[in-house]
């Protein structure tokens, strides 16, 4: 069995009965691939036990790019390239390019955190998202267990403790 | 989601420990500030004449942008009155300072209260009260300042000379000290009475500034009091009613309170920028005295119900509103510096060109923008007392020293200077601030048991 193929779909019907179901889940030793829920849960990646996203540390890098970047190719351009009087000021003068240096640190920033996010989470332009359930875009929340690598258990053994952990159905789910 | 926490009661106790340390405060502020007297009158008399070293530039400038006013100061000091020696100049200047400044940190706990009622804010229970306790000092300053002006008025607020708003003298000569840009703007001052006489409209401003601010601090804490006997909502649909009001209004008078309270000391300089800026400055270090407080009444085993969350959107507040201040700062700079009009630069080259205050302009920048920038911009750091507790003295004296520079240079010229009787006035104002607002805390509970608010602070989670 590959992994990644074969799931078993916990379906919950709101928040409360989403996060306490997993956490009944995880303290029954089964490895959940990942919950989808309409809104955003408060408290349910803690549950998860996810780990505090990087992203900030990509804006922060993105962001001191555009910084440098701009300030390079001002006093670059303003100030030995093709020096200007501007103003009756110094050539390669630093507060009008403030501005200018502000701007392009918040472009490449918000540009490089999109790129990032879409990438980190798996929605590449040639990538068609999967559905485990399509409820999980109204109102219900849906916990997708990936078979392969819960293989200590079978179906049947997963299926009941979903059902334990407050899953008003479960379903299967297989992808090619 | 369901759940309703309970929670126990929380009253502060201002012990008499606390108070002695503030006395001693109050005690080291008053020493330094006579060490300072005895140091300035001593020096005084030989800076006066011999002070001309790193002012050439900004002389120049001076001189060029208002050639009235450099001609006639000199004639004007023969004519009117013997000038006030150096050092009670400094003092009056530091404590007009320094009655802003805190002015600032009581009407921003005010305006904190009003924007969480005006906003609905859930998450802000738990620190309302800090807030709250912080207004109890509108009163004091507001008496102050008027105390001050009396006192004060002539050495700081150039435009108060009287001689400047006569074009001819009786006899009718033309007179020296008349200054057509001072004349022009004394509608501002003295309406409706005649330029150079008593200054009603000014004063009248100020007394309904303060009036206004501290009915609205009483009427807002006496519905917050009162939904703590009874737990009925109507208490805090009148304080959001209330407080959109105030908010209105003290749009419109912090803005004034700048022109008139800091702004007309250079009265010739105008920035449409001041009154922002003096607001900016006045939020970011209110914010930081809140959380500061907050921090410590949790640290004295206070406020349980305030958790990393609560203190990481105070930490969010410091850290967008410093930035929010550099641009304003930035903002004022930046047109000034391109447009280089002499009697608008001239403000600048006084600040950063020239002794004592070119080192306080740039140590402003990193204390207010810098340190916040790099210290808050975490998570983590926001969330953790030990980082606050580090960060928020900094903005505080970073702000002091921005004030300093907004006052100072306009009124001492190259006299001024940060000394033992600056520290020792700052000293006393903030160990009188501290007893006062410590004292307002531990007259009520630290927060509203009835908030409607309050159990959705109690799972605020960020």
């Amino acid at each position: 069995m590959d992994a990644d193929k074969n799931f078993l779909v916990g379906v919950f019907d709101d928040e409360d009965a989403v996060i306490s179901g997993v956490t009944a889940v995880r303290q029954s030793g089964v490895k959940i691939h990942e919950v989808y829920s309409p809104f955003p849960v408060h408290g349910l990646d803690e549950v998860l036990g996810y780990k505090r996203s990087r992203l900030p540390i990509a804006a922060f890098m993105f962001g001191i790019t555009g910084t440098s970047i701009a300030l390079v190719m001002q006093i670059w351009m303003l100030g030995y390239d093709w020096p200007m009087i501007i103003g009756g000021k110094n050539f390669a003068s630093l507060p009008p390019f403030i501005p200018v240096t502000f701007e392009l640190t918040v472009l490449l920033a918000s540009l490089g955190m999109v790129a990032t996010f879409l990438i980190a989470s798996d929605l590449k332009p040639y990538k068609w998202p999967r559905q485990f359930d399509i409820r999980s875009t109204e109102d219900k929340h849906v916990m997708a267990i990936d078979l392969a690598l819960n293989k200590s258990k079978n179906k049947d053994e997963i299926s009941s403790i979903l059902k334990a952990a407050g899953a008003s159905e479960v379903n299967e789910k297989s992808f090619d | 989601m369901a759940h309703q926490a309970e929670v126990t009661e929380d009253q502060y106790v201002f012990k008499p420990e606390t108070r002695k340390k503030l006395y001693i405060l109050l005690a080291v502020g008053i020493a330094l500030l006579f060490l300072g007297l005895i140091l300035d009158m001593n020096s005084g008399g030989q800076e006066e004449h011999g002070g001309g070293h790193a002012a050439t530039i900004s002389n120049e400038l001076v001189a060029s942008a208002d050639q009235h006013d450099a001609a006639s100061g000199g004639q004007e000091a023969e004519m009117h009155h013997a000038e006030t020696a150096t050092w009670l100049k400094k003092l009056y200047t530091t404590l007009w300072m320094h009655n802003v400044f805190f002015t600032g940190l009581g009407i921003i706990g005010l305006f904190f209260v009003a924007i969480q009622f005006a906003a609905q804010a859930g998450w802000s229970v738990g620190v309302k009260r800090v807030a709250l306790a912080m207004g109890a000092w509108i009163p004091i300053a507001g008496l102050l300042m008027l105390g001050l002006w009396f006192l004060t008025s002539h050495d700081i607020f150039h435009w108060t000379h009287s001689s400047l708003y006569e074009e001819m003298l009786p006899d009718g000569s033309t007179n020296p000290s008349f200054d057509k840009i001072i004349a022009d703007k004394s509608p501002f001052f003295f309406w409706p009475l005649a330029g150079g006489s008593f200054p009603l409209f000014y004063l009248f401003r100020m007394v309904l500034f303060f009036g206004v601010w501290f009915w609205f601090l009483t009427q807002i804490r006496k519905n917050m009091l009162a939904e703590d006997v009874d737990p009925s909502t109507s208490y805090w649909h009148k304080n959001q009613v209330l407080s959109t009001v105030f908010l209105i209004f003290f749009g419109l008078s912090s803005s004034v309170a700048a022109w008139d309270w800091v702004m007309s000391i250079d009265t010739h300089w105008f920035s449409t920028m001041v009154g922002w800026y003096v607001f900016a400055s006045w939020w970011v270090t209110g914010l930081a005295a809140i959380t500061l407080i907050v921090a410590y009444l949790k640290d004295a085993g206070y406020l349980k119900i305030v958790n990393a969350n609560h203190m990481h959107d105070l930490g969010k507040f410091i850290f967008a509103f410093s930035i929010f201040w550099t641009y304003i700062w930035f903002s004022q700079f930046l047109l000034i510096y391109y447009a280089n009009i002499p009697e608008e630069s001239v403000y600048f080259v006084e600040r950063m060109g020239s002794s004592p205050y070119s080192w306080i302009f740039y140590l402003n920048i990193i204390l207010n923008f810098a340190l916040p920038l790099l210290l808050l911009m975490t998570r983590d750091a926001k969330r953790q007392l030990s980082t606050l507790k580090l960060v928020c003295p900094i903005i505080i004296i970073g702000h002091w020293f921005d004030f300093f520079n907004m006052v100072t240079p306009g009124v001492m010229h190259h006299d001024g200077g940060v000394g033992f009787m600056e520290i020792g006035v700052g000293l006393i104002f903030l160990a009188a601030f501290l007893l006062v607002v410590l004292n307002s805390l531990s007259k009520m509970p630290l927060f509203g048991k009835n908030d409607p608010m309050l159990q959705e602070s109690l799972h605020h989670h960020i």
